[in-house]
């Protein structure tokens, strides 16, 4: 074991960190967003947006991330550039990334899996608070906004720390579409110097800090509310 | 567009100027490997479950930190160091007994690291299936003097396997889904098969669509299957309304 390259490749890590934290954030906000429309879809839409949210759910959950990522960076990729006038477009830059593409990947992955945790959220709420709600006369948005979504969100937290964890250990995948990610830093290293076990161990202790940052968040989240047991 | 439509189903299609039947024989070997790795994982599980369950400190914590460590890292760092560290390690083996270093067969490597990494899975939820059955189920066995084989055989598989099973279906669906991985370290399945498909014929679009799609049959023929095996297991309880 030796950890003498840790001196030189620091920089690189720390940008490999910030890539990888990027992506998990990114795809678990604009994911959870896109989750909440889906689950409402399938809990209170009508019979094609619920047909519709059902498909999205069952394709993204029934074929590999990497497919999906591979799909969108060599298939999309491909066909990105006969959109006329796309390549003078002020978002060609992004479009060109191996970045973006997994960051798209992602969220449309992750939104997929906690649109299914919060569909069973919304439906796991007492009937009789939205009952409640209703009788205060408070408008069917207003009770969404107010009552629904938030006491849903509060039934799912312990789910959805589990579901963010998973998608942190989802992210190495972007290396292979060119992101300078953790994961792909520990591939260069090995490269280099021909170490196999040590950067993966960095890396490794790396995602296990960032899993504990995760739980220790969501514990404190959970506490907010007082429970009666 | 016809021309175009027609173009597509020749890509497609199974004989060799076609790339189907380069993605037919990655799906049937994507399953195949599936299928090693979860019957590797429920051997493991099987023992890990009874391990952690038997009382023995020293198990106990060794099958702690097996289950805690798999499950706590990232899949992808987890097979490709297992795939190094394995292939590494019996080579080692090897020479220590001055045996010539052999070449793992890709196959090995992928099947022996996902069923490692299925087996810490398994060994949770064969743990919870087994704590779900009722106690004395198992002291009636014990009171009839079956022996610790004959009470497994006979009492804890046939009522932790209703418990188990949608945790074991899961755990299938999941290792369909990471044989994929096993491209990242080059072994031929449907995942490599259809990059090289669209390296080959610049339509990666078409490709990756069909073998999603694959992967989509995949997942959804199994859930039909575990249906039917959840309604096996389940004959003559009663059903919930």
């Amino acid at each position: 074991m030796s950890f003498t390259w840790i001196s030189s490749y620091w920089p690189l890590l720390l940008t490999g960190a910030w890539q990888t934290v990027c992506l998990l954030v990114i795809s678990v906000v604009f994911g959870f967003v896109l989750a909440i429309g889906l689950a409402f879809a399938q809990v209170s839409g009508g019979r094609l947006t619920r047909l519709l949210a059902r498909s999205y759910c069952t394709f993204f959950r029934g074929t590999p991330l990497l497919i999906q990522l591979w799909l969108l960076y060599y298939g999309v990729g491909s066909l990105l550039p006969m959109v006329p006038g796309i390549r003078q477009s002020l978002f060609w830059p992004i479009l060109r990334e191996g970045f973006f593409f997994a960051a798209v990947s992602f969220t449309l992955n992750y939104a997929a899996y906690e649109a299914e945790v919060l569909r069973g959220a919304l439906l796991a709420v007492p009937k009789g608070e939205l009952e409640a709600g209703r009788a205060f006369g408070l408008s069917p948005w207003m009770l969404t906004r107010r009552i629904w979504l938030p006491r849903a969100i509060r039934i799912a937290l312990p789910t959805i720390a589990g579901e963010i964890v998973m998608q942190l250990k989802a992210t190495p995948l972007a290396f292979t579409v060119t992101v300078m990610d953790l994961y792909a830093v520990a591939n260069k290293v090995r490269q280099d110097t021909l170490l196999v076990y040590e950067p993966l161990l960095v890396v490794t202790l790396f995602y296990l800090a960032l899993t504990a940052v995760i739980a220790r968040v969501f514990r404190s989240l959970e506490a907010q509310v007082p429970v009666r047991r | 567009m016809a021309t175009a439509q027609q173009g597509i189903l020749d890509l497609l299609s199974p004989y060799p100027p076609g790339w189907g039947g380069v993605l037919l024989a990655g799906a049937v070997s994507t399953v195949a490997i599936s299928a090693c790795a979860f019957a590797i994982g429920l051997l493991l599980g099987t023992g890990g479950a009874l391990g952690k369950l038997s009382g023995n400190r020293m198990l106990r914590l060794m099958l702690d930190l097996y289950t805690t460590l798999i499950r706590a890292v990232p899949e992808l760092i987890l097979i490709v160091g297992l795939y190094y560290a394995g292939t590494d390690g019996l080579n080692r083996l090897l020479a220590v007994l001055e045996l010539p270093p052999v070449n793992v067969n890709g196959f090995v490597a992928a099947v022996a690291v996902l069923g490692f990494v299925q087996g810490a899975y398994m060994t949770e939820v064969l743990r919870g299936a087994i704590l779900a059955i009722p106690v004395g189920q198992i002291e009636a066995a014990k009171a009839f003097g079956m022996g610790p084989v004959l009470r497994f055989r006979r009492v804890l598989l046939p009522a932790l396997l209703p418990n188990a099973l949608p945790g074991l279906a899961n755990l299938w669906m999941s290792v369909t889904k990471d044989s994929a991985l096993v491209a990242v370290v080059g072994y031929q399945e449907l995942a490599l098969a259809t990059r090289l498909a669209g390296a080959s014929t610049k339509h990666y679009f078409v490709f990756f669509l069909a073998s999603a799609l694959l992967y989509l049959a995949i997942t959804l023929v199994s859930n039909v299957v575990f249906k039917l095996i959840e309604g096996r297991v389940r004959r003559g309880q009663p059903r919930l309304a």
